[in-house]
């Protein structure tokens, strides 16, 4: 099976949300609330349990000359954000059920009828992805449609995408064809286009890449996300150490203190 | 009091011709009050909207960490007052207190779940890079050890007691892990300190409880001495630290596992009636503890956004934080 990837070019989105809509009826998600935010167009705010393409709207200060912006209106760039899939993924190492595997596709997969609803997958996700259902009791996240991927179909994101942001394919293609468009845009003066995938951070990238402009923090990514198996030497050293001086403690405190 | 003047009335006779010409006003760089506007930005993250997710976890967990830790020291002080021909009525509380938080060890874990009935999932399979996994054999196996301990004979309960005494070194230390190896700042910042934090809290409710069930050795006073001031040195070293919103609660379980029950047994240590108020307040203290530490990591998940420098978010919460140098060089 080809390994596939996704790559969300945030410079070819225009905030329709084509992508969420086709989501929650590919999947039969159910809703998440009727939210009004306030925050520039984005009312569905975050990835969770029930939304697993969320559409973000960057709304920033005017950067005169950048993109050709008036330095009377704010920049305004979408993102459409969905699990990242990583290589070296925080909720598939925590899951204790067994119940998050990775695909024959490469991408990262929560089975519904193994996941017993321990919540650790939600702790050790960097991106706040992966949530447990209220109602349901179950984690849920993008699936990276391997329903559809089994039946050689792209996922129902990428097909409904209307503009070509969201591509879908070979990762390796996906990965040609993001350094190509960024070369592409540096060329038209977009200097500040970069791509996404925490290639460089523990993570060790990503199957779901992003093509963004400037700084990712404005896109809520995280600089350096780590995943929490990086800190597992460290807390079973400590534990050792704490297991070896209770034994120890306990044992000198009754041979000391002896009978008494 | 703003007083119209001819100016202020010619400038709203202005706008209304405007908005009925144009249809609208553009008026670029007014700024009322409360702006600007919430911006997506190096410094403010996507609207200061959170990254991460907090933690699920209801009050089960908190008190499964204090019940079961306290179960897994008591069952290592069982094993060691039975090597050292102890009191046969210490060996026997032990064993009994191991076994009793066993068994209200795993119902607690089973009502958190999302899907109790699906709870022997948690033994399809053994991922040693899951604390979670891990800690669940462990917890199995220290149920059954320890229940086994109580109920046969007394040579095999001994190999029962020392099994289960051996699963318990795991009890009272493994939450650390499981805390520390997560993505919740709070948490993984203190991921050293954790295991041991929690391992001196799980000894000191053992021999506090084994005190309050009517034994005197000298041996148990000693060690709840011994948890107390290890608790002291990292209370002091957590308000080095700093822990953020969660900071109360934190410091409120860490006065009450550390510099109380210590100053109380080292200057009243003599009477039995000390030394039980310390171990009561001890037991507090490492109850407050667990709770203080999942509510921190709530906390620590909500405020943390991807604009948040870590450390410093955690000392002083997201209001008051350093600027953070942007990191694409060519803006």
């Amino acid at each position: 099976m080809a390994i596939t990837g996704f790559l969300t070019d945030s410079t070819l989105c225009i905030g329709c949300k084509a992508c969420e809509v086709a989501c929650k009826e590919w999947n039969d998600v159910p809703s998440d609330g009727f939210v009004f935010s306030g925050l520039s167009y984005d009312n569905t705010v975050a990835l969770g349990h029930s939304t697993w393409r969320h559409v973000k709207f960057v709304e920033r200060e005017p950067r005169v000359g950048h993109g050709g912006n008036s330095g009377e209106q704010v920049t305004w760039e979408f993102s459409s954000d969905l699990c990242k899939h990583c290589e070296n993924a925080g909720c598939l190492e925590a899951c204790p059920t067994g119940s998050i595997v990775r695909t024959e596709f490469g991408g990262v997969y929560v089975q519904p009828d193994v996941c017993n609803g321990c919540g650790y997958c939600v702790v050790a996700c960097p991106f706040g992805v992966v949530d447990r259902r209220p109602d349901d009791g179950r984690a849920f996240k993008c699936t990276f449609c391997y329903d559809r991927q089994k039946f050689g179909e792209q996922p129902a994101c990428a097909k409904a995408c209307p503009t070509g942001s969201i591509l879908f394919g070979d990762l390796e293609a996906m990965q040609q064809a993001a350094d190509a468009r960024i070369a592409k845009l540096h060329g038209q003066g977009m200097s500040d286009a970069k791509l996404y995938d925490a290639r460089d951070t523990s993570v060790g990238g990503t199957h779901a890449m992003f093509i963004i402009r400037g700084d990712e923090r404005a896109y809520n990514l995280p600089v350096n996300p780590e995943v929490p198996t990086v800190h597992l030497r460290a807390g079973w050293t400590s534990a050792a150490i704490a297991a070896g001086a209770i034994a120890l403690g306990s044992f000198l405190a009754f041979a000391i203190g002896g009978r008494r | 009091m703003k007083v119209p003047t001819t100016e202020s009335e010619a400038q709203l006779d202005q706008l209304r011709r405007e908005a009925e010409l144009n249809g609208r006003v553009d008026r670029p760089g007014i700024r009322p009050p409360g702006s600007p506007f919430p911006q997506a930005t190096s410094e403010n993250g996507y609207y200061g909207l959170p990254l991460l997710k907090p933690p699920v976890w209801t009050w089960e967990i908190p008190t499964y960490f204090f019940v079961g830790g306290a179960g897994g020291a008591a069952a290592v002080i069982g094993m060691m007052a039975r090597m050292s021909g102890a009191d046969p009525k210490l060996v026997r509380d032990a064993r009994w207190a191991a076994a009793v938080a066993a068994n209200v060890s795993t119902p607690l874990l089973i009502a958190d779940l999302g899907r109790p009935e699906r709870f022997l999932n948690m033994l399809r399979i053994f991922k040693p890079q899951s604390p979670m996994s891990v800690g669940a054999w462990i917890v199995a196996a220290f149920g059954g050890t320890s229940t086994a301990a109580i109920i046969f004979p007394r040579r095999v309960a001994d190999l029962f007691a020392f099994t289960s005494a051996a699963l318990g070194l795991g009890m009272a230390t493994y939450t650390g892990v499981l805390l520390g190896a997560t993505a919740i700042p709070i948490w993984s910042l203190h991921v050293r300190l954790l295991p041991i934090h929690f391992g001196a809290s799980a000894l000191a409710s053992a021999a506090s409880t084994l005190e309050l069930m009517g034994n005197d050795q000298r041996a148990l006073n000693a060690l709840a001495l011994g948890a107390a001031a290890v608790e002291t040195f990292i209370g002091i070293d957590i308000e080095r630290k700093g822990v953020g919103p969660s900071g109360p609660l934190i410091r409120l379980g860490g006065v009450l596992s550390g510099p109380v029950p210590l100053a109380l047994r080292l200057i009243g240590g003599r009477s039995s009636r000390i030394r039980r108020a310390a171990a009561l307040i001890s037991l507090a203290g490492s109850l407050i503890t667990r709770f203080a530490w999942v509510e921190a990591g709530k906390a620590s998940a909500k405020s943390y956004t991807a604009a948040t420098d870590r450390v410093d978010d955690i000392r002083s919460g997201s209001e008051n934080r350093k600027p953070i140098p942007p990191v694409s060089s060519d803006r």
